[in-house]
């Protein structure tokens, strides 16, 4: 790597990172100015853990990615093993297009019809709060699942069809044929579909606005709605934390997937024989 | 067996459709309060929790367990389209005036049952009859503010500091902050000239216009909560903004800076009051609510925590409120307007018309593409 390329990469590193890094430094200020570094305090985490509200929006904000991401991965893992199965060749190019639309659609459409049906058919059943914890799973679901199909079904399409179907000749059923021969092929796939589909739901504004009701506020919602004032350091506290936390999952997943680590420890080995033959 | 799973997996998914529409029905009782983010005493730093409290409260005296479901918005816009909607329903909301106009004259309100809010008689005489409820059937003020003029004593000379020409004031020249929202920044320009906030005639904007035109050169940017910051490491030197807003940057002025206030006249006043929404489920219950918010250690809690004004008796006269807040503070969030009725239906936003709306947009793009 040449100067110019070096500073080329320091430069994007720091546009990337600085604003995280100044969120990162704030969270430990003792004031509550941004422009001032006053001095070094666990005042904000010890706020951040008093504010029942807030608490309680990091509550529901995990819950329901959790529910929605286990659901949508189930939910897309059979239908991508569906899809697969397909023999017709025109019927799984129309699924796969259906599948796409929620993923291509902007959230926002996806949120006001979303909304616009749960609205429907709470009147239908004459309730006044046609939204709540329910609706905002089903959304949650609704746009995760293209995200987990998109995941999985290549790992089906790339997996060697024999195993299966030597373990249904060697007498298994279909179902435990799956079970043991194509999921752990295609557990990579579903693991990353799993991971994609927690984060989306994890960060996810739009819909959610649309689809929220009373009573069940998840963190985005909340951080957005306290700009009559300004936004406490408190959030700063909780941002800092949750970039650890995405941080520490990524590091696991991305030391516990065996393909991942062959092809680094591959790279490392390169690099060096490149340097042992120079 | 294939089939069967299907329409297994079919049925459940429908179900839960259902299910949901349907909605909770719980025993306990719940109410539904939809307020501003961070505008109310929540229990942080030690300060009152309003809502738990008042659960307690409501228990001990009515002897029946209550949830209350707190909710927040950003914005009075984002309220009105979340109620609109019909997909959900709150009990009390706190919207800011002109939007009680609008909610009004969308029958979007009920009228109180005062005789359940016997609290009501603290407010302030001044804050009865304002143009959004002229007959005071609909809403009861929670907080009122006034827009006033923020500066850095360091830089600027005391004797410059009045009136709106601060801000058009060649010596600052990139010193200065304007609001980065056509409806704020037009009323500085208005005020300044004598015209009326609230015209639809289009001379008045564009003369208004005119003069925001002439200031621009002048200004270091056009901003809303960015001031904060701007202001308090003394980026900038001077900005309008609200009263109680000033001393949360007072209270993180950098070294170096002195941050001072004073009021230009005419200005913006805006009132925001509680009132219950058409959709509410249990009228009762709300007024029990907006009456517990008017009692003294809520009240004062939540002066305190919002550091705006207050109409309620309660609070403003209180010997511990005046200790807490402070002299300077009392002067500037209770500046005595005497006749504060008659100022604030002469000054105060009222909505606008959507066509007025549009062309004071569109002279807002001419400024800001300049």
């Amino acid at each position: 790597m040449n100067r110019a390329s070096k500073i080329y990469t320091a430069l994007i590193m720091i546009f990337l990172f600085a604003p995280i890094a100044i969120l990162l430094v704030f969270s430990f200020n003792q004031s509550k100015s941004l422009s001032v570094f006053s001095g070094f305090s666990l005042y904000w985490y010890r706020e951040l853990f008093r504010d029942a509200e807030t608490l309680k929006a990091v509550r529901n904000t995990l819950l329901l990615a959790v529910s929605a991401s286990v659901i949508a991965t189930l939910m897309g893992t059979a239908a991508a093993v569906g899809i697969h199965r397909l023999r017709s060749r025109v019927l799984r190019s129309a699924m796969d297009t259906v599948t796409n639309i929620p993923m291509i659609n902007p959230d926002i459409i996806t949120g006001i019809s979303l909304m616009l049906m749960f609205v429907f058919v709470g009147r239908l059943f004459g309730a006044a709060t046609s939204l709540n914890f329910g609706t905002m799973l089903i959304a949650h679901i609704t746009f995760c699942l293209p995200y987990v199909i998109l995941q999985v079904l290549p790992k089906l399409q790339q997996m060697d069809k024999s195993p299966p179907e030597a373990a249904m000749d060697l007498g298994c059923t279909p179902l435990r044929a799956f079970f043991k021969a194509e999921l752990p092929e295609i557990m990579p796939g579903v693991v990353t579909g799993l991971i994609m589909a927690f984060t989306l739901s994890l960060d996810d504004f739009v819909i959610s606005y649309f689809t929220s009701g009373n009573g069940f506020q998840t963190l985005p919602i909340r951080i957005y709605n306290m700009t009559k004032k300004t936004v406490t350091p408190k959030m700063y506290a909780l941002a800092t934390i949750i970039f650890f936390v995405i941080l520490a999952l990524l590091l696991i997943s991305n030391l516990s997937d065996p393909e991942a680590a062959e092809t680094t420890r591959k790279a490392r080995k390169k690099r060096k024989a490149a340097k042992t033959k120079a | 067996m294939k089939k069967l799973t299907a329409l297994l997996l079919a049925a459940v998914l429908l179900c839960s459709v259902f299910l949901t529409g349907c909605g909770s029905k719980s025993k306990t009782l719940t109410l539904n309060v939809y307020n501003w983010g961070e505008y109310i005493s929540d229990g942080s730093d030690d300060s009152f929790d309003t809502v738990r409290e008042f659960e307690k409260w409501y228990e001990a005296e009515y002897g029946q367990k209550i949830h209350v479901n707190y909710d927040t918005y950003a914005s009075n816009e984002d309220m009105f389209a979340k109620l609109s909607s019909g997909a959900v329903s709150f009990d009390v909301v706190i919207p800011s005036d002109y939007m009680i106009a609008r909610m009004r004259e969308n029958d979007m309100l009920l009228p109180l049952n005062f005789d359940n809010i016997p609290n009501y008689r603290y407010i302030d005489e001044s804050f009865r009859g304002l143009y959004y409820d002229p007959e005071n059937v609909y809403t009861v003020p929670y907080t009122y503010g006034v827009v006033g003029v923020i500066y850095n004593a360091e830089v600027v000379d005391e004797a410059d500091a009045q009136g709106w020409d601060l801000l058009w004031n060649e010596k600052y020249r990139g010193d200065i902050l304007q609001f980065n929202n056509s409806r704020d920044a037009f009323a500085t320009a208005q005020y300044k000239l004598g015209l009326d906030v609230n015209d639809t005639a289009h001379a008045s904007w564009e003369s208004a216009l005119a003069e925001l035109k002439k200031q621009a050169p002048l200004v270091k940017s056009y901003v809303m909560d960015e001031i904060y910051n701007m202001m308090e490491s003394g980026e900038a030197a001077i900005g309008a903004y609200y009263a109680g807003d000033y001393f949360t940057m007072l209270d993180a002025q950098a070294d170096g800076v002195e941050l001072k206030f004073y009021y230009p006249d005419p200005t913006n006043y805006f009132v925001d009051a509680m009132c219950i929404p058409s959709c509410c489920q249990n009228q009762e219950l709300a007024e029990i609510f907006i009456n517990y918010m008017l009692s003294e250690e809520p009240a004062i809690a939540n002066a305190e925590y919002i550091y705006y004004a207050s109409p309620n008796a309660l609070v403003y006269e209180n010997e511990d409120y005046i200790d807490e807040m402070g002299e300077e503070a009392m002067e500037i969030l209770y500046p005595g307007i005497d006749d504060f009725g008659a100022l604030y239906n002469q000054y105060a936003y009222r909505s606008l018309d959507e066509q007025t709306l549009d062309y004071v947009n569109s002279l807002w793009e001419s400024l800001k593409i300049n």
